[in-house]
C-alpha cells in the first residue's frame, strides 16, 4: 500500500528539469499559434496529472507567500475603513453622502451597478464558455467565479445601505408582517432584488459544486499528513527578527484542521465515475440556466433606469448595452486580478497561457466596441427620435457640467480597448494590465454618467450638481478593500484553478487519444475480445 | 453476527480495487467488467472520463428530472406569490399599472424558475449520488486516495452477487490492472 506524500519540490518545478518547449518565439509561450489548423496546447510544461495536482494544491499547502501578509494587512484595513463608513452612515443617516434632490441616486447606485457588472464575466466564463466548449476557460473559471461572488457581495451592500433605514431592508422581501403589506411586484427595484438574489445564490452554488472534487483532492492530501503538526512563526515581522519575536511561535494540528475543513466541504466525494456522471449532468444544466440568468441580471438592473420615464434613461437599448458593458468590465477585472496572480504563483503561467490572456483581450475589444456602438446609438436615437427633452438630456450629458466624466468614459471604454487590434498590445502583459485598469475606471464612469442625468431636472430651478463627500469616497474605497480581502482569503485557502477540469482538457485525459491506440487495442486482444 | 468466524476474512472485505495507469486502460477494463455482468462496481477517476458512461453501461442521469421539477416549482410559486400578494391580498395601485399582468410578472417568474431549478440541480446531484457520505470504505483506503490525483481504479464490491475473490482478481489482472488491492469494510 502506498501512502501518498505530496511533493512540494515537484510543485515548484524544482525536482525535475523542465524540458525546454521548442517553439517559435513569435508564439510567446508556444500558444499563440496563428495557424487555425493547429490546436494550441492548453497546459504547458510537459505536465502529467500528478504535477497538475501538486502545483495547484502546492499554492495552498506551501508556506504563505511573503507578499500575502502585507497585501492582506492593507486590504483588511481598507475593508475595515469601509465598514466604519457604513456604520457611520447607519448611525447618522444618508445625509452623510453627497446625494440630494435632484441627484438622489449617486455613488451608491454607481457602485452597485459597477460591482454587479464586474461579476458578470465570471458567469460568462463558467457558463457561456462552458456551453460553447471553450476549453481555455478551465484555467480561469474558478478564479473568475470567485471574483463574481465577491463582486456581488460588494454590490449587494450598496442598495442595502442606501435605503436609509437599514433595519427596514427586510421589507424588500415578501415576508409576512403585521402591517399587512406586501412588496410592490410591479416595480423594477423589486425585480432587482430577485435578480441579484438569484444571481448570487446560483453563482455560489455553481462555484461550490465545481469545487467539490478539488476539495476532495485537498482533503486526501491533508489526510495523508494528518498527524504532522505545523509551527507558525511570527507572521510578517521584519528580518532579521529580534530574538523575542522569533520565539513567538505557535504549533497547531494544521493538517488535521485542513483535513476536516476540506473533508466536510467535499461532502464525501470519492471520485466515483457514477457520481461524475450525475455531476456532469448537473453542471451542464447549471451552465445552461446560468447563461440566460447572466444576461437577465444586468437587463433587470438596467430596468431600474429604463422603466422610469426620464429622458436619457427611458431607452430600449439599456438592457443589451448594460450586459455588454458588464462583460466588458468583468473581463477587465479578471485580467486585473489574474495578471499579478500569474506572476506571483510559481507554475501558474503553464495553465494561464498567453493565449488565454489574448482571448480575454479580444473579448474586451468586442464588448468595448459594442459599448461604443451603444453610446453612438443613444445619440443617434436622441436626434432621430426628435424629442427635444431626450436630445437635450444627451447634449447635457456630453457637454454639460459633467462633460469631463462623459469624455473620461468615452476615452477609457471606446478608445482604449481598440489597442488590442494590435498583436503587440495583446501580448504585452504590463500593457494589458494597464488597459484592464483603465477599462475598470471607464466603466465606473459609465455608471456615474448615467446617474448624473438626474442633475438636469425637468425645471431649471431644480437643477443641481452632485459632489461626493469624503464618506462617499471612503465607502467606495472600502468596498474595494472588502473585495480584495475576500479574494486574498480565497487565493490562500481554496484551489485557485479547477484541478479536475484542467486535467480533463489535457491530451492524456482523452481515452481515445492516438497515444493510447496501440496500448488500448493490445489490451482488447489479450482479453480475446468481448 | 452470523458471520462471526469470517470476521477477519470475507466479512471484513468490502471489495477489490484494481489500479490502472491511464483513462484508456481503465475504460477498457470497465468494458470488461460491464460485459462480465457485475452490478455493484465503480470506476474511480480524478476527472469525468469521456465515454465512461458507455464503458460502464450507465443509465441516463436523473438529475434533469430534479431540475425540471425545481424550475416548474419556481415558476408556479412566482405566479402564485405575485398573484396572491399583488393581485388579491394587497390591492394598491402604483403608477397606474394594473394589479396583475403577465408582463410585469415575467422577470420574477424567470428568476424564481432559475433559482429553484439551480438549487434542484445541486440537490439532485447530491441525492442521486447518495451524498453527503463522509464515511466510505473507499475513503478509508489510503492507496485509493490517488484517485483524486492521477490514478484510475476499478472497484468491485464483495456484495456483488457475482463476486468471488479469485475470479475477480484474475479478471481485473487480465484487463491490465497494475495492482489489485483489498478494500476493507
Amino acid at each position: 500500500m502506498t501512502v501518498f506524500q505530496p511533493d512540494r519540490e515537484f510543485a515548484l518545478g524544482r525536482a525535475r528539469p523542465r524540458t525546454p518547449d521548442a517553439h517559435d518565439p513569435s508564439t510567446v509561450d508556444g500558444t499563440l499559434i496563428d495557424d487555425p489548423g493547429v490546436r494550441a496546447p492548453l497546459v504547458l510544461g510537459n505536465r502529467d496529472f500528478r504535477s497538475v495536482t501538486a502545483t495547484i494544491c502546492g499554492w495552498i499547502e506551501d508556506k504563505t507567500p511573503k507578499w500575502w501578509f502585507p497585501a492582506f494587512f492593507i486590504a483588511a484595513n481598507v475593508a475595515g475603513l469601509g465598514t466604519v463608513m457604513i456604520l457611520y452612515l447607519i448611525i447618522t443617516g444618508v445625509g452623510v453622502w453627497g446625494l440630494q434632490i435632484p441627484v438622489a441616486w449617486s455613488w451608491d447606485i454607481t457602485n452597485f451597478v459597477w460591482w454587479v457588472g464586474i461579476g458578470h464575466a465570471g458567469t460568462l466564463i463558467s457558463a457561456i464558455l462552458c456551453l460553447f466548449k471553450q476549453k481555455w476557460r478551465t484555467s480561469i473559471n474558478r478564479f473568475a467565479e470567485a471574483m463574481t461572488i465577491f463582486a456581488v457581495i460588494c454590490a449587494g451592500t450598496f442598495p442595502g445601505i442606501h435605503v436609509g433605514r437599514v433595519w427596514m431592508a427586510w421589507m424588500l422581501f415578501p415576508i409576512p408582517n403585521y402591517n399587512w403589506i406586501w412588496p410592490n411586484f410591479r416595480s423594477p427595484l423589486l425585480w432587482d432584488v430577485f435578480a441579484v438574489g438569484t444571481y448570487f445564490t446560483i453563482s455560489l452554488l455553481f462555484w461550490y459544486m465545481g469545487m467539490i472534487p478539488d476539495l476532495a483532492t485537498m482533503r486526501d492530501r491533508a489526510t495523508a499528513r494528518i498527524d504532522e503538526k505545523v509551527t507558525f512563526g511570527p507572521l510578517w515581522a521584519p528580518h532579521p527578527l529580534p530574538g523575542f519575536i522569533k520565539r513567538l511561535t505557535i504549533t497547531l494540528p494544521a493538517n488535521r484542521i485542513a483535513a476536516y475543513f476540506y473533508g466536510i466541504l467535499a461532502m464525501g466525494w470519492r471520485m466515483s465515475s457514477r457520481h461524475w456522471w450525475n455531476y456532469e449532468k448537473a453542471y451542464i444544466l447549471l451552465a445552461g440556466m446560468s447563461t440566460p440568468l447572466v444576461l437577465s441580471v444586468h437587463s433587470v438592473v438596467s430596468f431600474d433606469f429604463a422603466v422610469s420615464i426620464l429622458p436619457g434613461w427611458h431607452t430600449t437599448i439599456f438592457p443589451p448595452y448594460f450586459v455588454a458593458g458588464a462583460i466588458f468590465s468583468g473581463f477587465a477585472m479578471v485580467l486585473t486580478l489574474l495578471i499579478p496572480a500569474r506572476a506571483l504563483y510559481p507554475g501558474m503561467k503553464d495553465f494561464v497561457t498567453a493565449r488565454t490572456i489574448e482571448n480575454m483581450c479580444k473579448i474586451i475589444t468586442v464588448t468595448g466596441s459594442m459599448v461604443g456602438f451603444a453610446y453612438m446609438m443613444e445619440f443617434f436615437i436622441a436626434w432621430y427620435g426628435a424629442n427635444p427633452n431626450e436630445k437635450e438630456a444627451f447634449l447635457i450629458r456630453a457637454f454639460g457640467p459633467y462633460w469631463w466624466a462623459y469624455w473620461i468614459m468615452v476615452t477609457c471604454n471606446v478608445v482604449s480597448p481598440q489597442v488590442f487590434w494590435f498583436k503587440w498590445a495583446r501580448t504585452s502583459i504590463p500593457f494589458i494590465f494597464l488597459i484592464s485598469i483603465v477599462v475598470n475606471i471607464g466603466m465606473w464612469f459609465e455608471r456615474y454618467v448615467i446617474l448624473t442625468t438626474l442633475s438636469h431636472d425637468f425645471l431649471t430651478s431644480s437643477w443641481g450638481y452632485f459632489s461626493p463627500t469624503w464618506v462617499d469616497i471612503f465607502t467606495f474605497v472600502g468596498s474595494l478593500g472588502i473585495f480584495t480581502t475576500l479574494f486574498l482569503l480565497f487565493m490562500r485557502f481554496l484551489p485557485m484553478l479547477a484541478i479536475s477540469e484542467v486535467k480533463n482538457v489535457m491530451p492524456q485525459a482523452d481515452p481515445h487519444h492516438p497515444m493510447y491506440h496501440g496500448h488500448g487495442h493490445g489490451n482488447g486482444h489479450q482479453n480475446g475480445g468481448h | 453476527m452470523a458471520s462471526a468466524p469470517d470476521q477477519t476474512g470475507a466479512a471484513a472485505l468490502w471489495g477489490l480495487a484494481a489500479e490502472f495507469s491511464d483513462p484508456a486502460a481503465v475504460s477498457h477494463a470497465a468494458e470488461a467488467v460491464r460485459d462480465a455482468g457485475y452490478t455493484r462496481w465503480d470506476v474511480l477517476a480524478p476527472f469525468p472520463i469521456h465515454g465512461i458512461d458507455k464503458a460502464m453501461g450507465l443509465k441516463p442521469s436523473r438529475v434533469s428530472f430534479f431540475v425540471g421539477f425545481g424550475a416548474f416549482l419556481g415558476l408556479t410559486s412566482a405566479i402564485l406569490m405575485q398573484g396572491w400578494m399583488g393581485g388579491i391580498d394587497y390591492k394598491i395601485i402604483v403608477g397606474g399599472k394594473p394589479l396583475l399582468a403577465w408582463e410585469q410578472s415575467m422577470p420574477i417568474m424567470f428568476e424564481l424558475s432559475i433559482l429553484f431549478g439551480g438549487i434542484a440541480a445541486i440537490l439532485g446531484m447530491f441525492l442521486t449520488n447518495g451524498l453527503p457520505m463522509w464515511y466510505h470504505p473507499v475513503l478509508k483506503t489510503p492507496a485509493l486516495s490517488r484517485a483524486s490525483d492521477d490514478k484510475f481504479f476499478v472497484v468491485i464490491e464483495s456484495a456483488d452477487p457475482k463476486f468471488d475473490r479469485a475470479g475477480v482478481e484474475a479478471m481485473l489482472r487480465g484487463a491490465g490492472a497494475l495492482n489489485v488491492e483489498e478494500v476493507e469494510r
